[in-house]
């Protein structure tokens, strides 16, 4: 019989030194989310104002203050929009493929690979590829919607990813409980698997929002630039907000840069406020309510 | 509504391997029909056979008839989807939906199915789970979650979904295996009520559990590690526990093995 140990004074020492190291981790980890909502909101709240929030910049000259980002935050909201209308339901179409019709056959195994080399393109590459396919080749117009196009690239592979993991996370008793009753396989996805996966779904996508939201590079090529509100993202140059900031910022006068910080507050609110909206969408299906 | 099964020669894969060689039975209408034997002898896969859930998992294939009521069950031209919906199935582990409330759990099959009315909907609901014996305990809280109910009850909540849909079948996959022993009793006893109306078929790991509740019991075994399980002996549960045939099932009843 072996008696009952205990704990070395080394094994304590050991212990409280990795668990310090893990809190330093974590605190530097802090450091640059900190300091960079800092900077934004304390640089930010200047020109966080009505004016800057319902006027664009159109008329606005090169020294004036005043002038704000409407017409780009329209433009990000429709794109936005757009992006997501075009690459949620394709990526969770992929994804509901890959976890319950695919089962590792030769083309899910291709499709995986495919979504993984996606999501390794490079943003600008993406943009390249609609500014030469969409606008070029086919000779569509500069436009919200090309600019949409570039980010539902970007996004579509998020989206397959997180939905097939929340999927997959699914326990199969509950396929199989739903098959016993005589249940369809499609009925049995639409019914009972997606419901059982909506929150987790609808985090992933929020998560492929936030990102493409912020990206400047697609929408350098495909959206162009224009100091001018344009509501039809179908037509003609539109603006976005990180363009918005990457065109103030640039700009030699303090009354731009002022304008590039609000513009990334704003940017950071809107993403913030679209997660807190998924949020609350995922709180009211959420299935443990009411227990 | 209760309907008799003839299984004649049936074999079943998993992929290449076989897990069960010729089985051969007859399940008699408004009986319960208990399946023993040790793990891994294919009695949960001869049941997954019986209303054609074990082609649900991939590359699992059979040979062989089914017939309910004289209907082949794998003839080519059944769909599987209606199968199910006449054989009902429960299973080892409670599983009610997560999403659903105890009302909707219990009116997934009807609802999942096609349109029904709110008011047959209601009636069907109160009677399955007054059949399952579960009426009392919930009827104040059809609208909470089925997941919140205590283990018993969500298998007691599984067994009201299976007859929700009135299948002529039902087959149960160790039931009461996760189970305290009162869960278990309330379980034994809906079983002897259902079988008035239902043809019951059972896999039990609970010799004195087959011996209670079940008229016939079949004893699956197989030869050794990897080789396919087959049916030794089937009886009169009396006859079974008392004075088996075979030495192989008087070994496995009494505890002996080898």
């Amino acid at each position: 019989m072996t008696t009952i140990q205990h704990i070395s004074t080394s094994r304590r020492i050991k212990d409280r030194v990795v668990q310090g190291l893990v809190y330093l981790a974590f605190a530097l980890a802090v450091v640059p989310l900190v300091s960079v909502l800092w900077l934004v909101i304390s640089n930010g709240l200047a020109r966080f104002d009505l004016e800057f929030l319902t006027h664009s910049m159109r008329n606005i000259g090169a020294r004036d203050a005043g002038g704000g980002a409407y017409h780009a935050i329209v433009g990000t909201l429709e794109q936005v929009l757009l992006a997501s209308l075009i690459s949620v339901p394709i990526g969770l179409l992929t994804a509901i493929y890959l976890v319950e019709y695919g089962r590792g056959g030769r083309l899910s195994r291709a499709i995986s690979f495919f979504v993984d080399v996606m999501t390794g393109v490079p943003s600008v590459v993406s943009g390249l590829f609609i500014l030469a396919f969409w606008i070029l080749f086919l000779g569509m117009p500069f436009s919200g919607f090309a600019g949409a196009l570039a980010l539902s690239i970007l996004m579509m592979p998020t989206v397959v990813r997180s939905a097939e993991e929340m999927l997959r996370l699914v326990p199969n008793d509950l396929r199989e409980a739903s098959y016993a009753l005589g249940v369809s396989k499609w009925r049995t996805i639409m019914k009972v698997v997606l419901p059982t996966a909506f929150t987790g779904i609808v985090t992933g996508v929020m998560l492929a929002v936030a990102r493409v939201a912020g990206e400047t590079a697609p929408l350098l090529l495909t959206v162009f630039f224009t100091d001018s509100i344009n509501n039809d993202p179908f037509s003609g140059p539109q603006m976005g907000l990180p363009l918005f900031v990457f065109d103030q910022a640039g700009r030699p006068n303090d009354t731009a840069i002022d304008r590039a910080w609000t513009g990334a507050l704003t940017l950071i609110l809107i993403v913030m406020l679209l997660n807190l909206v998924a949020r609350l969408i995922a709180w009211w299906r959420a299935p443990a309510r009411g227990r | 509504m209760s309907k008799q099964i003839q299984v004649s020669g049936l074999h079943a894969y998993y992929g290449s391997h076989k897990a069960i060689e010729d089985v051969s039975m007859t399940i008699e209408p408004r009986s319960i029909t208990a399946f023993i034997g040790p793990s891994g002898c294919g009695k949960s896969t001869f049941l997954r056979t019986l209303n054609r859930m074990h082609e649900v998992i991939p590359g699992a294939r059979v040979e062989g008839k089914v017939l309910l009521d004289g209907e082949d069950l794998y003839a080519p031209s059944v769909e599987p989807v209606s199968v199910r919906r006449s054989i009902g199935m429960v299973f080892q582990r409670p599983n009610p939906f997560p999403t659903m409330s105890i009302y909707e759990n219990v009116a997934a099959g009807l609802r999942l199915n096609g349109r029904v009315s709110k008011s047959e909907l209601d009636g069907v609901v109160e009677e399955s789970l007054k059949g399952a014996n579960l009426w009392n305990e919930v009827k104040d809280r059809l609208n909470k979650p089925g997941a919140g109910l205590s283990g018993g009850q969500q298998q007691r909540l599984c067994i009201a979904r299976a007859i929700a849909v009135r299948p002529q079948v039902l087959l149960m996959d160790e039931p009461c295996s996760a189970l305290d022993p009162i869960s278990t009793l309330a379980i034994e006893d809906l079983m002897a009520k259902l079988k008035d109306e239902y043809t019951i078929v059972i896999v039990t790991h609970n010799m004195q559990q087959a011996a209670r509740v079940s008229d016939r019991t079949a004893f699956f075994n197989l030869a050794g590690q990897g080789e396919p399980g087959k049916v030794i002996e089937m009886d009169e549960t009396s006859r079974m526990f008392t004075n088996p045939s075979q030495k192989a099932t008087e070994d496995y009843i009494t505890g002996r093995f080898g």
